[in-house]
């Protein structure tokens, strides 16, 4: 939707001017998490009614969220959304952008130890 | 690079510059990396050459860059192959019917263009899809719900035009409709209804406006590229109440589903329902499946008297009502009234809601489609392992008989075609559409050529058995489009050749979406059968 993007540039905008003292890439963190919530979380979240989520415990993966995982790798993550896997399907880039994908694969290995 | 079918590489070099030229050059995708992502995630043709993938995809913002494409299409007979959101999983995807087509991929055009809570209407572009409308919904605290479809990443307008439906009381989703603008396939744009009117008030109130009403053409059609559509919409109600009704034999489901039909087209039940017997979900118990083992099977006594034993009934069906709170409560016991006439008949009520809905409550909803909050817990639906599959969705009457035979042709149909109904799933008979039911069986979809193949013979198979029956399909995969529209062949097939000599003034190029339900331009055309 057109009205949230122009939210969401005004808001990194926003912080851009904001003194520079933030990590480098938390801004590209926080699109990421937003980018996330939109296409990803209604499988991959927490709660009921979770496929992805749901698919990823009944194989035994531990954690099962993705935002809680810290073995995820970026080029892992790139693989999964442009091809996708079982019933998720991959993903448009007029859906999930390139610079959107950098930014989710940001998010979901924010967490990472280096 | 793929080519469209009678296309030369200099023509389509040509005509891919063009489009660089009309939408900018990085809206129009050749790599082969970026025109995979347009493949069929549930293709029945995975690893076979019959997969058709599209040679390229333009993705336009606005219908003046819509117009600009379809004029360059015409130019070079380039065939356009539209999706709004191409989230048609099961159905289709985001492919073409025709490999290397160009899809014209309208996700880009995203903008809520008004939504009245007044009069309870809205008018978007392709790209909403219902987790947007209700977002802006909510950002705005307007009290109107949307209607969506289980998977909610889908399109008002995508859906619409292909016929979905949803669960609330406006869960037919084209008749919920009201207006379109259109690019025809001359490049022009055309409003129907009021909208013809310029300056017209009443676009998303009054829907025929004057003269033949055209807007069926452009549901499951080839005719035009739907750039804005008006939506009725249901004002946010103030209480949903569910009561489930439960009959303990098996005869008596006509006189339930008589009932339901009584309730649901005297406007006292308007939501989706299903009925539902718990032999479905009681298939793992092991009293019922010694009982299942007996030569000859269980008889319908035994059936009855295992249900009973666990207190069970042989049917039941939950009734969603909506509206204020006194009135829903006054409707389910009506409700209960009508059906106290059968034996045994047995009532259960669920919680009242009330709305707008305290966040606390979503968990209690089995499903919040029904409530007008998408989600996509329906891609559970498959089980954990699945790769997705193609829905098989033919339309039978609302009757108890009908059901019953559906359910034994449907079963001996997989029995001759030696499939176990283990990896299938059946969902419904489902009213998503007023006066009849729905019934969606999915077949699995695997990365397995032979059983792909196999699986779509079955398939077809069972578009003719259905047919067979006078049971027909409401939609169906990109694959079977042409055996389904084969079977509507009433008059020597006088539905299609009707379909043909519209598309052959409209389209003469036919550039817009050849082969959809079967409708091929006359270049293409096969000679009849
Ligand atoms: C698990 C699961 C559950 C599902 N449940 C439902 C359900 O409850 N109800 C339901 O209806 N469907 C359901 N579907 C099917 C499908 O996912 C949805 O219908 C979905 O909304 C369709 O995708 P879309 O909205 O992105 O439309 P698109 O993929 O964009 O388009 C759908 C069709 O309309 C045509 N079209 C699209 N836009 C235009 C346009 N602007 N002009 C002209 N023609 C156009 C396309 O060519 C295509 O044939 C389900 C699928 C799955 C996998
Ligand atoms: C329709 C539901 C659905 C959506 C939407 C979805 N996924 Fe998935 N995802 C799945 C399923 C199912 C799996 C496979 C789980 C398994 O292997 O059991 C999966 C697997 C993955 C995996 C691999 C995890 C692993 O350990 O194997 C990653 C990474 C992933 N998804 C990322 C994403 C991202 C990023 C998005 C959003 C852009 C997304 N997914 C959207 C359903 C979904």
């Amino acid at each position: 939707m057109k009205n949230a993007r122009v939210g969401l540039l005004l808001a990194l905008s926003l912080m851009i001017t904001a003194p520079a003292f933030a990590a480098p890439d938390q801004d590209q963190i926080e699109k990421g998490h937003k980018v996330y919530d939109k296409w990803c979380f209604p499988c991959h979240g927490t709660g009921l009614g979770k496929p992805g989520t749901d698919s990823l415990a009944a194989r035994g993966q531990k954690p099962a969220v993705l935002e809680e995982r810290t073995d995820l790798t970026v080029p892992a993550i790139k693989t999964f959304v442009r091809h996708g896997v079982l019933f998720m399907p991959m993903f448009r880039k007029t859906e999930v952008s390139d610079a959107d994908l950098d930014a989710i694969a940001a998010y979901l290995t924010r967490n990472n130890k280096p | 690079m793929r080519l469209p079918p009678g296309v030369s590489s200099a023509d389509f070099a040509d005509a891919i510059k063009q489009f660089q030229d009309a939408v900018g050059k990085e809206w129009v995708f050749t790599s082969d990396e970026d025109v995979d992502l347009y493949r069929d995630s549930y293709s029945p043709f995975w690893h076979e050459d019959e997969e058709p993938i599209p040679s390229a995809a333009v993705a336009p913002d606005g219908v003046e860059q819509v117009q600009a494409v379809v004029k360059i299409a015409n130019k070079y007979k380039i065939p356009l192959w539209t999706i709004s959101t191409g989230k048609n999983l099961g159905y289709g995807g985001s492919a073409p019917l025709l490999g290397s087509s160009v899809v014209l991929d309208l996700k880009r055009m995203d903008r809520i263009l008004e939504v009245n809570d007044k009069n309870h209407y809205a008018l978007v572009e392709p790209g909403v899809s219902y987790f947007d409308l209700y977002r802006y919904i909510q950002d705005n605290n307007l009290k109107v719900w949307i209607d969506p479809a289980d998977p909610g990443w889908g399109s008002l307008i995508g859906n619409a035009v292909d016929r979905g439906g949803g669960r609330t009381p406006m869960r037919d989703h084209f008749d919920a409709h009201c207006g379109m603008e259109v690019v025809l396939p001359n490049g022009e744009v055309m409003r129907t209804g009021m909208g013809a009117l310029p300056g017209s008030k009443t676009w998303q109130q009054y829907r025929y406006g004057f003269g033949p009403y055209v807007n069926g053409m452009f549901s499951q059609s080839n005719l035009g590229i739907v750039t804005k559509m008006g939506f009725w919409l249901f004002p946010e109600p103030e209480a949903y109440l569910t009561g489930t009704v439960s009959v303990p034999k098996r005869d008596d489901l006509g006189p339930l589903v008589a009932g339901l039909a009584y309730l649901m087209n005297s406007s006292i039940v308007l939501g989706t329902t299903s009925v539902a017997s718990p032999l479905n979900f009681l298939r793992g118990d092991a009293e019922l499946a010694a009982l299942r083992a007996k030569p000859g099977g269980p008889s319908t006594q035994e059936l009855e008297h295992y249900l009973q034993e666990k207190n069970m009934g042989y049917w039941s069906i939950e009734l969603p009502f909506y509206g204020p709170a006194k009135v829903v409560a006054a409707q389910w016991e009506y409700a209960k009234e009508k059906f106290s006439g059968i034996e045994g008949a047995t009532f259960k009520e669920g919680t009242l809601h009330r709305f707008p809905v305290d966040p606390k409550e979503l968990p209690q909803f089995q499903n919040s489609v029904a409530v007008g909050i998408p989600s996509l817990s329906v891609f559970g639906v498959g089980g954990t392992r699945s790769e997705g599959h193609v829905w098989f969705s033919p339309i039978v009457p609302m009757t108890g008989e009908a059901v019953l035979e559906a359910q034994q042709v449907f079963a001996d149909a997989y029995k001759e075609m030696g499939m176990s109904i283990g990896p299938l799933f059946f969902l419904g008979p489902a009213s998503n559409y007023p006066r009849c039911f729905l019934v969606l069986f999915g077949f699995p979809i695997e990365h397995d050529v032979e059983k792909n193949k196999k699986n779509r013979e079955n398939f077809k198979r069972l578009i003719k058995v259905a047919a067979e029956h006078g049971w027909g399909e409401y939609r169906t995969h990109t694959a079977f489009m042409e055996t389904v529209m084969d079977t509507y062949s009433f008059n020597n097939h006088a539905l299609r050749r009707f379909h043909e000599t519209v598309k052959d003034a409209l389209d003469p190029n036919g550039i817009l979406s050849p082969g959809k339900c079967g409708i091929w331009p006359k270049s293409m055309r096969k000679a009849s059968a």
